[in-house]
C-alpha cells in the first residue's frame, strides 16, 4: 500500500512539477533590475574560460568599471553573437541588455526593430563624433536614428607566408599589388610541390559570397546599388566577369587553387598555419590565431593591402542595446560600452598591459579594442604611435597594409548580406568546381537570386 | 436530469423499502450517492498513479509537441520580431517562399535524395540482411560490424567522409590513383555531390535497417524454403517468391519510414557541402534552417515547415493506415 501511495505521490509531484515548469517558462524574467539603487545590466562579450588571459582582463575591467561607476552593476555573460539563439533569447527575455553584433547584423536588426533606438542618448557618449563615419553609418538608419556603437573593425587584405615567398624566390617585402601579380606568385609557390598551394579561396557557408564581394570591391566593382528606393544587384557586368574569370583561370589553367574546394575559413587557416598555403584573402585579426592555434611564427606572416588597388571590404563588431531595455539601462549600457571599448583615456594603459603580457600588439586590429582601427583624426594617429611603441609583433610585416589602406575605398557589406552571400557562394562554387563553368550563366543566376534577396530589404 | 442522476434515483427508490420508516425516504437519496461517490473516489485513488503519469505525459506532449506545432502554423501567417506583437501578413510568407528560386531547387534536391536513398539506402540493407541471414558462422561478428557506424555521432561520420571524399589526398582518390584511375571530384562536382551524400547517409544508418530486416527474415518458416528447394527453385527464385513476399509488410513500412526520414535530410549537406556546389545539395531543411537562423525570418521558415509538415503528414497517414490495417 505504501508503495502505491509513494508511486501516486511521485506521479502527482511529477505532474505538478511539469505544470509549474511550464508556467515558469512562460513568465518573463526580472524587471528593471538593480540592487540597492544600482542599475543592473547584463552584458555579453565575456571571453570563455578557455581563454584565461582575455577572461582575466575582461573580469578586471568589470571590477574597475564598477569601482568607477558605483551606481552600475555589470552582470557579464559569456559569448558573442549567435544567430541561432538570438531570436530565442529575445523571445524568452534572455537577451542581454548590451549585446555583441557583427557589422553584418545591424541593418537587419534595425529593420526588424530588434535593437533599442539610442539616438537620444548617444550625444552624451564621449568621442562619438571621432569614430569613423563609415562605421557609425552601419548603426544608423535612413532617418538618422542610431541603434548601436561600432567597437572594432577590420579591412580585408592579402595574408601571405613570407617563408614560402622566400623559398619560391619572391621578395617578401614586396608583396603582390595586382591580381596578375598574385597569379604569378601563386604559380611560383605551387611549383614548390609537396602539396603547397598558391592561394586558397572560400566557397561555402556564405563565405564564398563574402570573398566574391571582397574581390569585386578590390577591382572597383559593387554587389548592390540603389535604384530609386530599392536595391538591385550590380555584379553581372564586366567587373563581375573579370573576377570570375581570374578565379577560374587560377583554378583550372594555373592549378594554383588546389583540388579540394568548398572550403571555409578554418580550412584556409589550417593550411596557412601548416605552411602549405602561400596566400589568402583575409583581415589582420587572422594572424594571432595562426600563431596561437597553429603554432606559427609572427615573423613568417605578412599582410599586404588587398590587390587591385580600388577598394576593400570592411567589417567588424559593435554593441547594441536590448529593445526592451529601460532608459536607465540604456544609459548604463552605453557608459559601459564607451568605457570598455571606445575609451581613448585607457588606450595607452591597455596596450601597455597587453604588451607586458607578451600579447600580440602592433596589428591594426582588436583584441584589445584599444588597438582597433575605429578612430579618425588625432585619435587615429595617437593610436598608431602607441601600437608601434608597445609592439610585440613585427610591425614592418604589416606596414604596407596600413599604408595602403588609406588609398583604398572602404566599402561596407551589402544589404541583406547573408542572403546575398548565399547566392554568391554559387558563383564561387561554379568557377572553382566546374572546369566548363558558364560564367555568364552563373552571374545571371546569382543576379536573380540576389535581386530576390534585395527585394526584401525594408 | 442527467442519465447518471436518473439511474441514481432509480436505485435509490429500490433501496428505500429496505430501510423502512418515514425518514428513510429522505435519507436514502443522500446515502446512496455517497456510496457511488465513494466507489468513484476509490476508482480514482486506485488509478491515481496512472492518471498522474497520463497527466504528465499530456503536459509534456502539449508543451513540447502540440504547442510548437500550433505556434508554427500561426507563425506561418505572421511576421515576428519577438519584441512587438506579431503582425498578421496573410499569405505573404508563402509568396516570399514561392518567389525564392531556391525553393523549387530545394524540393527537387530533396526528392532526388529521397529517390536515391530508396534505390541505395533501401536495397543495400535488405541485401546485407539476406546475406547475414544465410551466414552459418561468425554471424554475430558481422552483425556488429554492420551496426557499428550507427553508434558514431552523425557529425563525426560527416567529417570522416569529408576526408574520404577529398579529391586531393582523400582516401578514395588516393586508392584509385594507386591503381592508375583518376577518381571523380565527389562532393565538388554537381553530378556526384548528392549521390556522395546518399552513400554517407546509407553507410551511417543501414545498421538499424539491416537488423530489422534480419529479424523479419528470421520469422520466415524454414519449410517454405525447403518446399521451394524441392520444387527446384534457385537462389533468385527463392528470394523472389519466398523472401520478398514474406517480408513485404516490413519492407513497405520501412520504405515509408525511410521516405519520412530522408525528406528531412540536413546533417550531411549542412556539414559536408553547405548546399553546394551550385546549390546541388540544398535541401528543404537546409533552406528552412537558413531562413530561420541565418536570415532570421521565422515567418517564412515556419511557412516552409508547414509545407513540409503537410507532405510528411501524408506519408505518415499512409504509414498509420497501413500498420492499423495490418494489426
Amino acid at each position: 500500500m505504501s508503495t502505491q501511495i509513494q508511486r501516486s505521490s511521485l506521479a502527482l509531484v511529477l505532474a505538478v512539477g511539469l505544470a509549474v515548469t511550464g508556467t515558469a517558462c512562460g513568465s518573463d524574467e526580472e524587471g528593471d533590475g538593480g540592487s540597492g539603487g544600482k542599475v543592473a545590466i547584463t552584458v555579453n562579450g565575456q571571453p570563455a574560460k578557455t581563454q584565461p588571459f582575455e577572461r582575466k582582463m575582461f573580469d578586471q575591467d568589470v571590477a574597475d568599471f564598477e569601482r568607477a561607476h558605483p551606481d552600475i552593476d555589470i552582470q557579464p555573460r559569456e559569448g558573442f553573437m549567435d544567430p541561432k539563439t538570438f531570436a530565442a533569447k529575445l523571445a524568452g527575455g534572455q537577451l542581454e541588455d548590451v549585446f555583441y553584433v557583427y557589422l553584418t547584423d545591424p541593418a537587419n536588426l534595425i529593420a526588424r526593430r530588434q535593437a533599442a533606438d539610442i539616438t537620444d542618448y548617444v550625444k552624451d557618449v564621449p568621442h562619438y563624433e571621432e569614430i569613423q563615419p563609415e562605421l557609425r553609418e552601419i548603426f544608423t538608419d535612413d532617418n538618422d536614428r542610431v541603434y548601436g556603437l561600432p567597437t572594432a573593425n577590420y579591412s580585408m587584405g592579402l595574408l601571405y607566408n613570407r617563408a614560402l615567398f622566400t623559398r619560391a624566390g619572391l621578395d617578401p617585402d614586396d608583396p603582390p599589388a595586382t591580381w596578375t601579380e598574385v597569379r604569378e606568385a601563386a604559380r611560383k609557390i605551387t611549383a614548390l610541390g609537396d602539396g603547397t598551394q598558391g592561394l586558397a579561396e572560400l566557397s561555402r557557408n556564405n563565405q564564398g559570397g563574402w570573398h566574391f564581394t571582397t574581390w569585386m570591391y578590390s577591382v572597383g566593382g559593387q554587389i548592390a546599388k540603389k535604384d530609386g528606393d530599392r536595391w538591385v544587384a550590380d555584379f553581372n557586368n564586366d567587373k563581375g566577369r573579370e573576377v570570375a574569370e581570374t578565379l577560374h583561370a587560377m583554378r583550372w589553367e594555373d592549378n594554383t587553387l588546389g583540388e579540394r574546394q568548398l572550403l571555409v575559413f578554418e580550412d584556409a587557416q589550417r593550411m596557412f598555419g601548416a605552411g602549405k598555403l602561400g596566400m589568402f584573402v583575409g583581415a589582420p585579426d587572422n594572424i594571432p590565431p595562426l600563431v596561437n592555434q597553429f603554432k606559427g611564427d609572427y615573423a613568417d606572416f605578412g599582410l599586404a593591402p588587398l590587390p587591385g588597388g580600388e577598394g576593400t571590404l570592411i567589417g567588424g563588431e559593435g554593441y547594441m542595446l536590448n529593445p526592451k531595455a529601460s532608459p536607465e539601462k540604456i544609459r548604463a549600457g552605453l557608459t559601459w560600452v564607451q568605457w570598455k571599448y571606445l575609451n581613448p583615456d585607457r588606450m595607452e594603459q591597455t596596450l601597455k598591459t597587453y604588451s607586458e603580457q607578451d600579447q600580440p600588439i602592433g596589428l591594426p586590429t582588436a583584441p584589445p579594442n584599444a588597438a582597433a582601427d575605429v578612430w579618425v583624426g588625432d585619435l587615429r594617429e595617437k593610436q598608431q604611435q602607441l601600437r608601434e611603441k608597445y609592439a610585440t609583433v613585427p610591425v614592418e610585416n604589416y606596414q604596407s597594409f596600413v599604408d595602403g589602406l588609406s588609398e583604398l575605398e572602404k566599402n561596407i557589406e551589402p544589404p541583406n548580406a547573408q542572403q546575398v552571400y548565399a547566392a554568391l557562394d554559387n558563383v564561387m562554387q561554379g568557377v572553382l568546381t566546374n572546369r566548363n563553368a558558364d560564367i555568364d550563366a552563373l552571374l545571371a543566376d546569382a543576379e536573380t537570386k540576389v535581386n530576390t534577396a534585395l527585394a526584401q530589404v525594408r | 436530469m442527467s442519465p447518471t442522476a436518473r439511474s441514481t434515483t432509480t436505485r435509490s427508490t429500490t433501496a428505500a423499502p429496505v430501510a423502512a420508516g418515514p425518514d428513510t425516504s429522505a435519507a436514502a437519496p443522500r446515502h446512496v450517492p455517497a456510496r457511488s461517490t465513494g466507489r468513484l473516489r476509490r476508482r480514482v485513488l486506485d488509478n491515481l498513479t496512472a492518471y498522474g503519469f497520463l497527466c504528465a505525459a499530456l503536459v509534456v506532449f502539449a508543451l513540447f509537441s502540440w504547442y510548437p506545432v500550433i505556434r508554427g502554423v500561426l507563425l506561418s501567417f505572421q511576421q515576428v520580431n519577438f519584441v512587438t506583437d506579431p503582425v498578421w501578413v496573410g499569405w505573404q510568407n508563402f509568396e516570399t517562399l514561392f518567389a525564392d528560386p531556391l525553393f523549387g531547387v530545394a524540393w527537387r534536391n530533396t526528392l532526388l535524395f529521397t529517390g536515391l536513398a530508396l534505390v541505395i539506402g533501401f536495397a543495400v540493407p535488405f541485401a546485407v540482411a539476406v546475406v547475414l541471414n544465410e551466414l552459418r558462422h561468425v554471424k554475430a561478428y558481422f552483425r556488429m560490424v554492420v551496426y557499428l557506424p550507427v553508434m558514431l555521432p552523425p557529425v563525426v561520420v560527416a567529417i570522416l567522409w569529408k576526408w574520404f571524399y577529398d579529391p586531393g589526398p582523400g582516401l578514395f582518390n588516393s586508392a584509385l590513383r594507386a591503381v592508375g584511375i583518376s577518381g571523380p571530384s565527389w562532393l565538388n562536382d554537381t553530378s556526384t555531390s548528392m549521390l556522395s551524400l546518399v552513400i554517407v547517409a546509407t553507410w551511417a544508418s543501414m545498421g538499424s535497417a539491416t537488423l530489422i530486416y534480419l529479424a523479419a527474415l528470421q520469422t520466415i518458416p524454414g519449410e517454405l524454403y525447403e518446399a521451394a528447394e524441392l520444387d527446384g527453385a534457385n537462389l533468385w527464385q527463392r528470394l523472389r517468391h519466398v523472401t520478398v513476399p514474406q517480408t513485404r509488410f516490413v519492407l513497405l513500412v520501412m520504405m515509408l519510414m525511410q521516405i519520412v526520414a530522408t525528406m528531412q535530410v540536413f546533417t550531411e549537406p549542412y556539414i559536408m557541402t553547405g548546399g553546394g556546389p551550385e546549390d546541388s545539395t540544398v535541401t528543404v531543411l537546409l533552406l528552412l534552417y537558413r531562413y530561420a537562423f541565418v536570415y532570421n525570418d521565422f515567418g517564412t521558415a515556419s511557412a516552409m515547415s508547414l509545407l513540409l509538415f503537410v507532405v510528411l503528414g501524408a506519408f505518415s497517414a499512409l504509414y498509420l493506415r497501413l500498420t492499423r490495417t495490418r494489426s
